[in-house]
């Protein structure tokens, strides 16, 4: 088999890993390597493929081959696809080409389980120790941690990779069983402990010896199927949490299922990917990492899932009229966060204008504060924005989302349309 | 005292545009209109012409850097900006500098500020999309790119790509502007090019652009696509230069193997 053939089937296997970040990382140029990571904070993106997702890194796997039978994957071991494996020198060779033409950030390595979990892992070894060893490579790498793994090679692989990440898969231990009859909660979560305390106490021997070398920088990530399962939002999301905080885990990702195969266990495979639903928990994960949001203030046992209609800070304002307007001029960082329509940029811009200058709705325009939700909750100066009027009722109309509007049934809303524009053009 | 009201013309460096800083005070005339000597325009008000003076425009960023440095490096990056008379508006801005000192720079909505921040941060907006990319070709160990920006990004991105590559002899060639960023070996220069053409892939090459182009169209999910937002992250006018929305033949190899002449490119000594 070819390169190109292998890149197709390997590439083609690794597309449903949704994590394609080069984030968390500032490592810049040192003599000698190739490559750098500090282009800035949060990463780069090199190209963005049809879905809109963007490419980073040259994400591919090791190899389709995998000796576990988990009902949902494409490469389960009872599926009939075509199967490569690449060597560890073409692998390096080929991202050491794609990165000096500037193509990616670095390398996103996972892999299926050939032989057994350990095997697997040194294969991977070997490819980052000839990339950052032979090819001197600097860049960003992404590698998986394969669950059963030992946990000296998982070490060894963290001193070679900048970010760890294993997939929870499966948001509760009951469809794991069922959907993963060969993994369970234990081995899953026994990696993710491991790596976090090893970057504990990597952390600590780096304050004490400037050269250690460094575990896993950027962290270790972990990814969840979204709808293969029963599970409710408010389920994924308290997980979430408790990933967050208790395994410092930099993200979470959610990942939208796409029926591969018919099993009686899963969706029917002409369901369509949950992307909505997908869209609404990372708008959630996203309120809890930089908003200073908790699980259960968005979602409680009578809401168990977010709204289709309304994003999930709005639904929370909504929730709670009793603490709004909020006054610009004064609020302090936490409540601006808390208006919806007002993100972590702009409540900072306002922060820093109101210091030096009088505070307008003209000037918050000029700060590019989108006023289009933002203005049902906030006084500037004790006063609504002109010409604003509003009941209860309208302001819940106004703040349907974008995506809503698409779900809304289309011939109710034209047919509105139309009697409006008739009863004008009668007048 | 009045100020006599004149047309400015320079030849269009950043230099030059600091003299017309240090010639309008040392004159004082007050500028109308500053634009690039050579243009066909015609002004009613009495055109002077600014000679660039490396003392003069030293002597005026110095003056910067005393009242603050943060009006220097907006100054600076102003400078590469597209915005429409740009040059008047940095005036404007030296202007309530000198007048005022330096406290109406922490305002972001300040009338004077406002038109500078948009454009630098249009110019920002372009620089990260840049980095990601732009694409480089391999010839012969010698890596060269194009792009078709609106900015002058070449200064700004240089940091980045030669740090990133900086064991690499690599070429960037701006279209709009007609400059190139030539680094080998650690130097770096920035210049005019006359003329210049893409050399045809080697066999090597042609690989690799294959290899990305399979990669491209393969990771991207059937079920979840969604155009609109590929355009919103990367707009069209990114594209032309981008290897994956080439056509057929930009993945053939190409005869004649190329020759060490294939980059025509002459460049001036830049600072």
């Amino acid at each position: 088999m070819n390169l190109l053939k292998k890149l197709s089937v390997l590439s083609d296997a690794a597309k449903y890993d949704a994590a394609c970040t080069s984030s968390g990382v500032k490592r810049g140029f040192q003599k000698g390597r190739i490559g750098n990571t500090a282009s800035t904070i949060n990463g780069c993106c090199h190209s963005f493929s049809a879905d809109g997702r963007c490419i980073t890194l040259l994400k591919v796997l090791m190899t389709n081959y995998c000796i576990y039978d988990c009902k949902y994957c494409i490469n389960r071991r009872s599926n009939d696809i075509q199967r490569a494996v690449f060597s560890p020198k073409e692998l390096a060779e080929l991202t050491i080409g794609f990165y000096r033409r500037n193509y990616i950030e670095g390398l996103f390595l996972s892999s299926g389980v050939i032989c057994n979990p350990d095997y697997t892992t040194e294969r991977m070894i070997q490819t980052l120790s000839i990339l950052r060893n032979e090819y001197y490579f600097n860049g960003y790498i992404h590698a998986k941690t394969i669950p059963g793994t030992s946990p000296e090679l998982i070490t060894q692989l963290g001193l070679l990779a900048d970010r760890l990440s294993v997939n929870i898969e499966l948001p509760s231990e009951e469809s794991l069983t069922t959907l993963c009859p060969d993994k369970n909660k234990v081995s899953i979560l026994k990696p993710m402990g491991l790596i976090k305390n090893t970057l504990q106490e990597n952390k600590h021997d780096l304050a004490r010896y400037r050269h250690t070398p460094k575990f896993a920088p950027a962290g270790q990530s972990t990814q969840m199927i979204i709808g293969a399962t029963p599970d409710n939002d408010r389920h994924i999301l308290t997980l979430s949490q408790g990933l967050y905080r208790k395994y410092h885990l930099k993200r979470v990702f959610y990942s939208a299922y796409i029926p591969v195969v018919e099993h009686t266990l899963l969706p029917a495979k002409d369901t369509k990917p949950p992307l909505l639903r997908e869209h609404r928990l990372y708008q959630a994960d996203w309120l809890l990492r930089f908003y200073g949001f908790t699980a259960e203030e968005l979602l409680d046992d009578q809401h168990p899932n977010f709204d289709p209609y309304l994003d999930p800070k709005c639904n929370w304002a909504l929730n709670h009229l009793e603490q709004f307007p909020v006054e610009v001029t004064t609020a302090d960082y936490e409540m601006l966060l808390r208006v919806p329509g007002i993100g972590t940029t702009s409540a900072r811009r306002i922060l820093s204008a109101r210091r030096s200058a009088h505070l307008t709705y003209d000037s918050l325009k000029k700060l590019r504060v989108v006023l289009k939700r933002a203005q049902y909750f906030i006084t500037c100066n004790g006063k609504i924005a002109d010409g604003l009027r509003f009941t209860e009722n309208s302001m819940r109309t106004a703040l349907l989302s974008l995506e809503a509007k698409d779900l809304a049934v289309a011939g109710e809303q034209l047919s509105l349309f139309d009697n409006q524009y008739e009863a004008r053009q009668r007048s | 005292m009045n100020w006599i009201e004149c047309s400015y013309e320079y030849d269009g460096s950043y230099h030059g545009l600091l003299c017309c800083v240090f010639d309008s005070y040392t004159r004082r005339e007050r500028p109308i209109s500053i634009s690039i000597s050579g243009g066909a325009q015609t002004s009613l008000y009495t055109v002077h012409l600014v000679q660039t003076d490396m003392i003069h425009a030293r002597r005026v960023l110095k003056s910067l850097y005393l009242k603050s440095c943060k009006a220097a490096s907006l100054v600076k990056q102003s400078y590469l900006t597209c915005l429409p008379d740009k040059e008047l508006v940095i005036y404007r801005l030296i202007c309530k500098l000198y007048d005022e000192g330096p406290d109406f720079l922490k305002n972001p909505t300040d009338p004077a500020v406002y038109p500078l921040h948009t454009a630098i941060r249009h110019m920002s907006g372009e620089l990260e999309k840049l980095r990601g990319f732009i694409r480089f070709s391999e010839f012969n160990g010698f890596y060269v790119a194009e792009i078709e920006p609106k900015n002058r990004v070449l200064p700004a991105l240089r940091n980045h790509f030669c740090n990133r590559f900086a064991d690499q002899a690599f070429l960037i060639y701006d279209r709009t502007h007609k400059e190139a960023l030539l680094y080998s070996g650690g130097h770096w220069e920035i210049g005019p090019v006359d003329s210049f053409e893409m050399a045809r892939p080697d066999k090597n090459e042609a690989q690799y652009r294959t290899l990305w182009k399979t990669f491209y169209d393969t990771i991207s999910i059937n079920e979840r696509t969604n155009s609109r937002c590929q355009r919103t992250q990367m707009p069209l006018r990114y594209r032309n230069t981008m290897t994956e929305f080439q056509n057929a033949d930009y993945f053939i190899e190409q005869e004649p193997p190329l020759t060490d002449a294939a980059v025509h490119v002459s460049l001036t000594t830049g600072d």
